[in-house]
């Protein structure tokens, strides 16, 4: 038996490190540690309410529309306050572009780069691989990212810039947008869904979206060649990606993109079956972090670092869902608003099924080609001349949560406000779920067990797949 | 001349080395600079001379491979021209360093910072958490966060006030939240060029093609600005200073001229400019959305105006204000627009 430290794991967002314990070549025990403390929610006590919405997009640079819509959220729902139709639209079409843009960038310059590795020389599709997809050098690597860029751009009619913008409010947006922008953004839009049909897919994303299993998803890719979405299919079939990463199967989505009176996508949980969420039933343990304190609900929570507790391993806290791991992410997004190939992939078909490397990586692609069309649509409900902000004030005393869904998951805020000041504000993000440390009961977190069974050690490199396969972001991760 | 250099020559020296390490920041100077104008990023690079060692978002390797090219960085057996730090630097719990470990290792990320930096030929911050502390320094500051060369805008920092880097130069300071793309490849194309120098840094070391503008320069809230006809509300498209907190007459950025992601900049968005590229941006004493006032007056007037005239020349200039302007201020669209004269422009 064998015990490996591995890390940095670079192209993931932030630091990371895993230790494995290693028998026969395979993983039989893992713990995800977190190496980065840098204390938002210290920071957010005792300031303005307000200003949660310039600190909130600055915990994470690549989900900081994600970041700033929940806190908007947040504090919208501390002053009782309902976003304007048009900043509502606005908002979802920058977080829209914000995830998609994620999506994407993970694809290309954080997922596929490995399956350049010399580890691969002589599998039938290496040479193809290393020609695309090779970090810095490959031809996609470069090629994609004036095509993110100009994807990007629509962040400056939308909300000044990327990342990092003031301009998300709890009433909506900071800016009104004109008949003439409605115009760009639809072109816009229309530009990257071009390029994504050309090199992604080279199909249609309403044929991409109605997929509905893993059958039909084989038929597609067989059917001729599929751009690069087609190159992973070849891989994963060869590598076997399918049996790679098994996670909990428990999926829990907050659900996304608020519409006049639902959610576009909804939200639940999903472990075979359809169950309402219960936010109540969440909870941050933290006997395997660098914390002092007990188990909370997040609208109660404390954070305190404590870096010689002995039983910690990681600044990260342990959320769980009535007391149980929770994988989120694209997949369970998909998997609980019902999208057929997403819940065929997780039933498994008599395959291996359940959350893995291969679905995990499918249902992000799926979800490119089911929301960039949706969000054409949403472009052409604006109605510029009517308000795209509502007013309101922020009681002296007052509470409110706020929960959406980054590109890689659920993301809670919970503030609290006493004396007009954040006298409490808690951050539950996507990768705190997904990388949780152990709870006090001994559960795994949702990498953790998704690692054990992976073949590591030496020339390996599935460890690698299936940790990228979650599209962690650490800096959210502890924040 | 804003710093430019007079001799007309470049000195391409390839390949000009780049090793970029993160610490206590977001990542988001990574994400901005991968919004790098319509080109493919590295090529460009590549064609100036820079080349990429390792960066954590682009480089294949991993794990014990990083720890490796650390290591021969360090020690000089791989040529750093340019470290890029990114985030800052924290040197808590009680001067250990472990609020930030490297990943993999049980070093505080702190060392390899100082090793490497004592090895690499010019050492940039990329982003106000880098140069000063920035986000990471807020609050009570209990990472004890600190910036390269700087905490907030005392010299001195990780570094030391009067450290250089083998090049002769400070820590250049990139600063920003985030910073824009085009300052960082800028900066490491002059450095790549062999044509930067002290004389091209102001006097907090940023490179003075951006910092020797103020972000109020280019704001297309400018009429509105001259008639002190203010916005009161979030969606307001009246002058951001006077009630909602810009400061974009006093920040040091180029960010109106050059803008953001194509077209966009705070001001453009609506929102204020809390002025992220200069020390201590992340604790201005009042809420970033309002203006601090003393008896009506804003306090954080341009910098180098007379207090006097510029309250003066604001109540003229109320006085003056076109109905279209003034109702234009507190509205989310035109209300009024600019009337079509049948004369033509004398």
């Amino acid at each position: 038996m064998t015990r490996l430290v591995v890390g940095p794991f670079n192209r993931v967002e932030g630091d990371l490190e895993v230790t494995l314990e290693v028998k026969d070549g395979r993983i039989i025990e893992a713990w995800a540690g977190s190496p980065l403390y840098r204390g938002f929610e210290q920071i957010l006590r005792g300031k303005h309410p307000m200003d949660a919405l310039m600190f909130a997009p600055r915990i994470c640079g690549i989900c900081s529309v994600s970041q700033s819509m929940a806190a908007a959220a947040a504090l919208a729902d501390a002053m009782g306050l309902a976003p304007a139709p048009n900043g509502r639209i606005t908002r979802n079409l920058a977080h829209a572009v914000e995830n998609v843009a994620d999506h994407f960038t993970h694809f290309y310059l954080f997922f596929m780069p490995d399956f350049a590795r010399a580890e691969y020389t002589g599998r039938s599709w290496h040479a193809r691989a290393t020609e695309r997809f090779r970090a810095v050098h490959g031809s996609a690597a470069g090629a994609i990212l004036p095509a993110r860029t100009a994807f990007l751009s629509a962040m400056a009619t939308l909300v000044g810039k990327w990342p990092h913008s003031l301009a998300i409010q709890p009433g909506g947006v900071a800016r009104a947008l004109e008949a003439s922008e409605k115009i760009r953004l639809f072109a816009l839009l229309r530009d990257f869904r071009r390029h994504v049909e050309t090199v992604l897919f080279n199909d249609a994303l309403e044929a991409v979206a109605a997929l509905d299993s893993d059958a039909a998803l084989a038929r597609w890719a067989a059917d001729k060649p599929r751009g690069d979405f087609g190159a992973f299919l070849e891989i994963a079939e060869d590598l076997q990606l399918d049996k790679l990463g098994r996670g909990v199967g428990r999926f829990m989505s907050y659900g996304n993109y608020p519409q006049e009176k639902s959610q576009f996508l909804r939200d639940g949980v999903w472990d075979g079956q359809l169950h309402a969420l219960d936010a109540q039933a969440i909870a941050e343990d933290i006997s395997h972090a660098w914390l002092e304190g007990e188990t909370r609900h997040p609208a109660q929570g404390v954070t305190r670092p404590q870096d010689e507790k002995a039983a910690g391993y990681t600044w990260c806290k342990a959320p769980r869902l009535a007391g149980l791991p929770m994988e989120t992410g694209a997949l369970a997004r998909q998997v609980v608003n019902g999208h057929p190939l997403a819940r065929d992939l997780v039933a498994g078909n008599g395959k291996s099924g359940g959350g893995n490397v291969k679905s995990r990586v499918v249902a992000r692609l799926l979800e490119i080609a089911v929301i960039l069309p949706e969000m054409e649509q949403w472009v052409q409900q604006l109605a510029p001349g009517e308000p795209f902000c509502t007013q309101g004030e922020m009681p002296r005393e007052a509470a409110g949560a706020g929960r959406v869904e980054a590109a890689r998951g659920s993301l809670g805020h919970w503030i609290t406000v006493e004396g007009g000041r954040i006298a409490n504000y808690q951050i539950v993000s996507p990768t705190t779920w997904n990388f949780s440390p152990r709870d006090s009961g001994g559960t795994p977190g949702p990498l953790e067990q998704a690692l054990v069974g992976t073949p590591a050690g030496e020339g390996n490199v599935a460890v690698q797949h299936v940790v990228r396969s979650f599209d962690p972001c650490m800096v959210c991760t502890v924040h | 001349m804003n710093g430019a250099h007079e001799t007309g020559f470049f000195e391409m020296k390839a390949p000009f080395n780049l090793l970029w390490l993160q610490s206590a920041g977001c990542g988001g100077c990574t994400m901005s600079l991968l919004c790098s104008g319509g080109r493919e990023l590295t090529a460009a690079l590549e064609a100036v001379g820079v080349r990429i060692l390792w960066h954590p978002s682009l480089s294949e390797e991993s794990g014990a491979e990083v720890q490796r090219i650390l290591e021969q960085c360090a020690r000089g057996e791989l040529a750093v021209d340019a470290l890029c730090v990114e985030g800052a630097l924290l040197r808590g719990p009680r001067g250990t360093g472990r609020f930030h470990r490297h990943a993999g290792s049980t070093r505080p990320m702190m060392d390899w910072v100082k090793e490497i930096a004592q090895a690499a030929r010019y050492t940039l911050a990329v982003g106000s958490c880098a140069a000063w502390g920035g986000v990471a320094a807020a609050g009570e500051n209990v990472t004890d966060a600190c910036g390269l060369q700087f905490e907030g805008d005392q010299p001195g920092g990780l570094l030391g006030a009067g450290w250089k880097s083998r090049g002769g130069l400070p820590v250049i300071n990139i600063a920003g939240c985030p910073c824009h793309p085009d300052w960082i490849t800028e900066t490491l194309t002059a450095l790549a060029l062999g044509v930067f120098g002290q004389k091209d840094l102001d006097t907090l070391n940023r490179p003075r093609f951006f910092a020797d503008h103020l972000v109020h320069h280019g704001c297309t809230r400018n009429e509105y600005y001259e008639f002190k006809a203010s916005a009161h509300k979030p969606s307001d498209l009246g002058c951001l200073m006077e009630n909602m907190g810009c400061k974009g007459t006093q920040a040091h950025a180029d960010c109106n001229i050059r803008l953001w992601n194509g077209n966009g900049s705070c001001a453009r968005g609506g929102a204020p400019c809390i002025s992220c590229t200069e020390p201590g941006f992340e604790e201005p004493g009042h809420p970033f959305h309002e203006t601090p006032k003393l008896a009506g007056i804003p306090i954080g007037l341009p910098t180098d105006m007379p207090k006097a005239w510029f309250v003066a020349l604001a109540a003229l200039s109320k006085s003056a204000t076109p109905k279209r302007v003034r109702d234009n201020a507190v509205a989310d669209h035109q209300v009024v627009v600019p009337p079509v004269k049948k004369t033509g422009l004398k």
